[in-house]
């Protein structure tokens, strides 16, 4: 029954990571290609009916685990406290920027709001991506000083950063060089994924450009992937373990290796939907076989004293888990429903959208 | 310890307070936007699609500010009251899930065609994406007050050696004799803000000769939803919550009416007076003898139990706070349905609108059904005090424990500092949607 939770609660982030990563990526994209007005509001069309249906699935997400794995949810939320509330931070800022600044037509009032959005997206994808890395790393649960542990055995809390920004260092930071290159990584991944969104929902001059932004970006983060992979060893010896012992695992760094080596055919590709295809196909990919690399394990322990939070002793008790599956079926089912149903409704290009002219 | 739960408690306080100003208005506006398409769809008058559209946009407005401070809801459970989502989120967050995937996705995915697809969906499908809306909305409602209802009345559980709160009966969640009344009772209180609002915005038109066709629409079914609603949010569903507070609560009882000492022989009614806690009496007091006997038991010398029959440790810890909430959401529901109910007899009359006094008390209700949902929810929260979980698990039990009261009060003293900002753009623009009005050329497509 942990197995089930842990499959659907890692499905739900990796369509949340997808969706509302396309929506950090415009953000990007808008901070810093989009120059004109036209392309300003091509960036804004073609997120605008999305991105708060696209945020649900990150609240819904946050329920299953909290229902699911109420002990994880409680150790991580606690223990990441303050980065969890920049997010949040974020997450307002960038909302607003998207929202007010179409409601006022002046030079100024447009130019705040639009920086609030792009530079609010960029963060997001930088943390979302030094998250990832934290939960690589690991932390020190029970924090632990001198052999002995200070909390409860699931509890830690973590400061930002640390003078040395070194993730062996005893007292960790949310931002090392480890977790920031992770961010990194997140950071052009999404800056590619958002600009294929773009392509696909809108049809200005943007769209020549971004593909030979694509193309040049991606021989970035190769590199970047390269690094990453190998610190990784640095970090925490033997990470793929599980892919040793299991093979058909190999399949989730197969399809993002196919993703990011095909991004490189972005001029070549026919239809606008592939580039998003692949670069969806890298993020899932990448995510999989980060989360299947670390199985059981969810949170690491960085010491030797309290053991590791695993999909085992953090979950639920069974009955929960088991009425659980009952409602969850019927919801699963009518959110692909209503999937269906927006999808048809807002198929094909959105230039006349019209997002934010109230 | 002391700084650690205050600055916990005030931050959920201020954020779930600021947050609760938005879903109120939504879920019960949603209902006359589905009751304004519906009308259009019946008469194929113009005006009535326009009403639905025009209200759909301060919808829109309102729903985006319930999700961007709705998300820190979600999380300061664990953020904030870690111990407390380790210990009970085996059932608690059963409620929260459902919430998630039920109402969340209904709600958002419908909103996005109603606003952008009227013409993609036709007429009939986009008052079927309304009617989605406002189900979602209110099933949003009810899981959230089933999750506050095991707080306040926990059943379906039992508690293992370690502490933690099982499940082990799905369905008495959903029977708990708590859930139905709050619910209804909320409901009411929603629908209230949001009669009184498009009331608000009628009146106006009315009174600066604006759009003076829309504003006879807003004002009619301002005053028919809002009678409605306020005569049940008194009677019977305020009724059958507070029985339940009679019931289960019996401390929390003496203290929201302010009854320190059992009185032989019935009780009064307070309906004015300040609680004096050194001395435990209530100072400049007016009541009303036995009125409070016989609304609760129907009987004129049934006895009430004062708090001084309740352990000290046992009491609310703040008998004043609660005893004004209280009060000033009783207080208020009463003039709701005075006004509400002299203002449907003028328009039976067919003499409301030209009656300007009345139009200009219309126009300045607006805030106080906010301040009586407030109140009212405070009188709940505060009501449940010492307790987390009623009865089970105390206040200090439920902090995380790793969080220093300092980062705790950088991020309270953060959230005053963002939502200010948040609310005053708010303000900014539902006033620059109301001043363009319903006959603006709709932008959303």
């Amino acid at each position: 029954m942990e197995i089930f939770w842990f499959i659907v609660l890692m499905v739900m982030l990796g369509i949340y990571i997808i969706l509302d990563g396309y929506d950090f990526g415009a953000g990007i994209v808008h901070l810093f290609l989009a120059k004109t007005e036209e392309e300003k509001k091509a960036v804004t069309n073609a997120i605008g009916p999305f991105w708060d249906a696209n945020e649900v699935w990150l609240i819904a997400s946050g329920g299953v685990l909290f229902f699911a794995f109420p002990t994880l949810y409680a150790s991580a939320f606690s223990g990441f406290y303050l980065p969890l509330m920049l997010v949040l931070w974020l997450l307002i800022f960038r909302a607003v920027g998207l929202e007010l600044r179409g409601q006022v037509h002046h030079k100024m009032w447009e130019a705040i709001w639009d920086k609030a959005f792009g530079i609010a997206s960029f963060l997001l994808a930088l943390f979302f991506g030094a998250a990832l890395g934290n939960v690589v790393r690991g932390v020190n649960l029970g924090m632990v000083e001198n052999g002995i542990s200070t909390q409860e055995a699931h509890y830690f809390f973590l400061a930002l950063w640390n003078p040395t920004f070194d993730p062996l260092a005893e007292h960790q930071g949310v931002i090392d060089w480890f977790t920031l290159l992770l961010g990194l990584v997140a950071v052009v991944t999404l800056t590619i994924h958002g600009a294929n969104w773009i392509i696909l929902k809108t049809s200005t001059s943007l769209n020549g450009r971004l593909k030979k932004v694509i193309f040049k970006l991606n021989f970035v983060l190769l590199a970047l992937v390269v690094a990453s992979a190998c610190l990784w060893h640095y970090v925490k010896p033997f990470p793929l373990n599980n892919l040793q012992t299991h093979y058909w695992l190999w399949i989730f760094p197969i399809i993002g290796a196919v993703g990011l080596i095909g991004l490189f055919r972005i001029n070549k590709f026919k239809k606008d939907s592939t580039g998003f295809l692949f670069s969806s196909m890298f993020i899932f990919g990448s995510f999989a076989t980060t989360i299947a690399s670390l199985f059981p394990t969810l949170l690491p322990s960085t010491n030797q004293i309290n053991p590791s939070l695993t999909v085992y002793n953090v979950a639920a008790h069974e009955y929960g888990l088991s009425v659980g599956l009952g409602w969850f079926i019927v919801a699963a089912i009518l959110v692909v429903i209503y999937f269906i149903i927006q999808f048809r409704v807002f198929k094909g290009k959105m230039d006349d959208v019209g997002y934010g002219e109230h | 310890m002391e700084d650690m739960i205050l600055y916990n408690r005030l931050q959920f306080a201020f954020t779930i307070t600021f947050h609760y100003l938005f879903p109120q208005l939504t879920m019960g506006l949603s209902l006359m936007i589905v009751y304004f398409k519906w009308k259009f769809l019946r008469t194929k008058n113009e005006d009535y699609n326009n009403a639905s559209k025009f209200w759909m946009k301060i919808f829109a407005l309102n729903f985006a500010m319930g999700v961007v401070t709705g998300i820190p809801m979600e999380f300061q459970f664990g953020t904030n009251w870690a111990k407390f989502s380790e210990l009970t989120g085996g059932i608690i967050g059963q409620t929260l899930a459902m919430e998630g995937m039920f109402s969340f996705f209904l709600e958002s995915s419908f909103l996005g065609m109603f606003l952008f697809g009227e013409k993609l969906l036709g007429q009939k499908l986009h008052f079927l994406s309304g009617l989605m809306v406002f189900l979602g909305s209110w099933a949003s409602g009810f899981l959230i007050i089933a999750t506050h209802s095991w707080m306040q009345h926990p059943v379906g559980y039992e508690i293992f050696e370690n502490g933690k709160f099982v499940l082990n009966n799905f369905s008495a969640l959903f029977n708990n004799p708590w859930l139905w009344p709050s619910y209804l009772h909320n409901q009411m209180g929603s629908l209230v803000t949001s009669s009184f609002f498009v009331a608000a915005v009628g009146a106006f038109y009315l009174l600066s000769n604006k759009h003076s066709r829309f504003g006879k629409i807003f004002v009619k079914s301002g005053v028919v939803f809002g009678v409605i609603s306020s005569v049940i949010l008194a009677f019977p569903t305020g009724d059958w919550a507070a029985k339940n507070v009679v019931k289960y609560q019996p401390a929390t009882f003496a203290a929201m009416e302010g009854i320190f000492e059992t009185e032989k022989g019935g009780s009064e009614i307070v309906l004015v007076g300040q609680p004096d806690m050194e001395n435990k009496k209530l100072d400049n007091k007016i009541a009303v003898p036995n009125v409070l006997s016989f609304l609760t038991y129907q009987r004129w010398d049934a006895e009430i139990k004062g708090l001084n029959e309740f352990d000290e440790s046992i009491h609310p810890t703040n008998v004043p706070g609660l005893y004004y909430g209280y009060h000033i959401m009783v207080g208020l529901g009463t003039i709701f349905i005075g006004i509400m109910v002299l203002a449907s007899f003028l328009l039976w009359k067919d003499k409301l609108y030209k009656t300007k006094w009345l139009l200009w008390i219309l126009m300045f209700m607006i805030p106080f059904p906010y301040i009586a949902n407030t109140a009212g929810w405070y009188t709940a929260e505060l009501g449940r005090q010492p307790w987390l979980v009623y009865n089970l698990m105390r206040m200090v039990d439920g902090v995380s424990p790793t969080v220093s009261s300092g980062n705790t009060l950088f991020t309270l003293l953060g959230f005053v500092g963002l939502y200010l900002l948040l609310g005053l753009l708010f303000l900014l623009l539902v006033l620059k949607i109301i001043r363009k009005g319903p006959e603006a050329k709709m932008a959303l497509k």
